[in-house]
């Protein structure tokens, strides 16, 4: 095990942000913190970076104890905060020298490890950090967070304000990595790139819903669910709430994902209702789940 | 060692990237220096005065071409009448009004008593005082030139010797006082500044997630800023001796010495600042009002100590510039040695020591 986390609790005055977090994260395994804002990902990823002391609980890094055994972490973990967190007046290229000389090591001695990130910000290397864009920050992010070849990676929201092709690359070297020996724990609050990962935990309010695969936690839904869509969207989502045999109603791109708390539920009889709501255009279909789906019913 | 040295490294790219903080390292201590030595003085020059003379006879001739004749004041013009006093004053322009009574000569003679009247624009109260001095000196002088030929016997002459600065030269206090404010500036604020920038920015979470202990953050920041002070204090020096003739009677080296503990006193107390500040803006405030005033108000750089009220006398005991100014003064002025200044140096050491105890237990190895 790479990462052991046992009835982990932390509260701020009186904010509970986290409540009995247990999980464990096996070596080489992308593990994904998957919540929305505020759910408590980021206390918990400084706890593990030993930032800060839970109130409750254990946990150890790579066989290393987060409070007694700090220095050892630190000597063997990357971690890449949620903000960016580089010297913006120093170049690309004199942040990951900086980076390299504090952990005791040269830009040369890990070049594979970084190589396939590193081409892609090589052509900006004597720009500034803070004059790059948002998707070639995170890179230099995580280059800096490699440059030492840790044995675990903290990734907190790394794609958090990134363009979707930037984030697509962003994960393919997430994937890439893997086969290094690296155990990579990555927080999230976008719900389509917890499939990528190999193991997933909801999170939310500080507590987690469930821990699976992200095809095991699509398979636990045993709804059908529904997208609906009609001519006007906002009075669409209010008749379905009103409809009194609704079981969940939330908007799901350009849909609006409706399941029914009756077994056997009929489709056209719901479109009836809706017609008498003055909708038009109205599609019903069938649809599978997605782990946004078992979130928002896991998190009801 | 390569660590610490790609930090310093780091360090001095801030540094020099940020024109801002350039500004203030290196424009500041100049313009400091240059504020005070030249605008910013007590002595008087060319004061315009005006003359109200009723008697016009050989005496008040006399004693004008004296006043004339004098750097000190300028006649701006003469008057005819008391009630154009008020006029001239309310122009603003006359500082002094002499007014000399009718038949002074006569008097002067007959009666061994004549009077003038001198009246100051005491809007400024300094000069003012400083003026009426400066023409009780030329009116005595007078005096005692028409006595020696006359022969009186009995006579009290005090003769003032002004030690260590006999032009009285308001440089000579000025200095001490802008290379304290300076390197209190430089050192404190600036590192306090420089180390909550790490916080604010987020870098100090990935710093203290790294092989890097306190200590070596810590040095590593204030490396840079030793650095620069020492060469502030340079130009300070330098600046002084070659612009305002300012006299360093001591050792020079007793001076550097010196100005290296003040400084690291100084830089001990901006790490501490840094410890309690969660941003640039509290750091800078913090250290422009816990620093910066004391500096100016309580040091004996501008108001003296031993005239501030009992309470205040006490308090400005902790401020380490006052210290300092004590040993600067004695180092430049009196050139002494540091058998004369050990009590001063042992207390600011005591002074360094403690703060940099008490920044390195309150630096935290974790962000709570």
């Amino acid at each position: 095990m790479s990462i052991i986390v046992s009835n982990i609790s932390k509260s701020y005055k009186k904010v509970k942000a986290l409540q009995n977090i247990s999980f464990n994260v096996k070596s080489d395994e992308i593990f994904g913190l998957i919540g929305p804002d505020g759910a408590g990902k980021t206390t918990l990823f400084r706890i593990l970076t030993t930032l800060l002391i839970a109130n409750k609980g254990a946990a150890s890094i790579a066989g290393f104890d987060v409070i007694t055994d700090y220095k050892s972490i630190r000597k063997n973990v990357g971690y890449m905060p949620g903000k960016f967190s580089l010297y913006q007046d120093l170049t690309v290229q004199e942040n990951l020298q900086f980076f390299a000389t504090i952990f005791g090591t040269t830009l040369e001695e890990n070049y594979d490890l970084i190589k396939d990130i590193y081409i892609q910000i090589e052509p900006f290397k004597n720009r500034r950090a803070g004059k790059l864009s948002g998707g070639m920050k995170q890179k230099l992010a995580l280059c800096c967070a490699l440059i030492h070849k840790p044995k675990v990676l903290f990734l907190d929201e790394p794609t958090t304000g990134v363009d979707p092709v930037s984030r697509k690359e962003f994960w393919e070297m997430l994937k890439r990595l893997q086969g290094k020996n690296i155990t990579i724990l990555v927080s999230t609050p976008y719900m389509d790139e917890a499939a990528l990962c190999d193991r997933i935990a909801l999170i939310q309010d500080g507590q987690i819903l469930e821990i699976a695969t992200p095809e095991a936690i699509v398979k636990k839904y045993s709804k059908a669910i529904y997208n609906l869509s009609a001519n006007n969207m906002f009075e669409l989502i209010n008749s379905l709430k009103e409809y009194k045999h609704n079981h969940s109603v939330y908007p799901f791109g350009e849909f609006v994902h409706y399941t029914d708390c009756r077994p056997d539920f009929n489709p056209t009889e719901l479109k009836v209702f809706l017609e008498s709501k003055n909708l038009t255009n109205i599609i019903i279909e069938r649809t599978t789940a997605t782990i946004e789906d078992t979130f928002m019913e896991l998190s009801k | 060692m390569k660590r610490f040295i790609g930090f310093i490294k780091k360090e001095f790219y801030h540094i020099f990237r940020d024109k801002r903080s350039l500004f203030i390292l290196f424009g500041m201590p100049i313009a400091q220096i240059l504020l005070f030595g030249f605008a910013i003085t007590n002595e008087i020059n060319n004061v315009d005065i005006a003359i109200l003379d009723h008697s016009k006879d050989a005496a008040t001739k006399e004693i004008i071409n004296k006043i004339a004749a004098s750097k000190y004041f300028s006649i701006h013009q003469f008057i005819e009448k008391e009630d154009d006093i008020e006029a001239v004053f309310k122009k603003g322009k006359v500082k002094a009004v002499l007014n000399f009574e009718k038949d002074f000569s006569k008097n002067l003679i007959k009666e061994n008593n004549a009077k003038i009247q001198v009246i100051t624009d005491a809007t400024d109260p300094n000069t003012a005082n400083t003026i009426s001095n400066y023409v009780n000196a030329i009116l005595q002088n007078y005096l005692k030139e028409q006595n020696k030929s006359s022969a009186q016997v009995y006579q009290i002459v005090s003769q003032t010797h002004m030690v260590y600065n006999p032009e009285l030269k308001s440089v000579y206090m000025f200095v001490p006082g802008v290379m304290t404010i300076i390197l209190m500036l430089v050192s404190a604020m600036m590192t306090s500044i420089s180390i909550t920038r790490e916080k604010e920015l987020g870098t100090m979470e990935i710093l203290l997630v790294s092989p890097l202990k306190p200590i070596q953050v810590i040095v590593g920041k204030v490396f840079p800023y030793i650095f620069l002070s020492i060469i502030n204090a340079i130009v300070i020096v330098v600046l002084s001796i070659f612009i305002f003739k300012m006299p360093v009677q001591g050792s020079l080296f007793l001076l550097a010495m010196e100005s290296v503990l003040f400084i690291i006193t100084a830089l001990a107390l901006g790490i501490l600042i840094s410890t309690i500040s969660a941003t640039q803006q509290t750091a800078m405030m913090i250290s422009l009002m816990g620093l910066m005033l004391p500096v100016i108000l309580l040091s004996g750089f501008i108001f003296p100590i031993a005239s501030m009220p009992l309470p205040l006398q006490i308090i400005s005991n902790i401020i380490p510039a006052k210290w300092f100014i004590i040993i600067l003064k004695s180092i430049m002025l009196k050139g002494v040695g540091l058998q004369y200044v050990w009590k001063e140096t042992l207390i600011l050491l005591g002074m360094a020591v403690f703060f940099i105890g008490l920044s390195v237990k309150k630096y935290k190895i974790r962000l709570e």
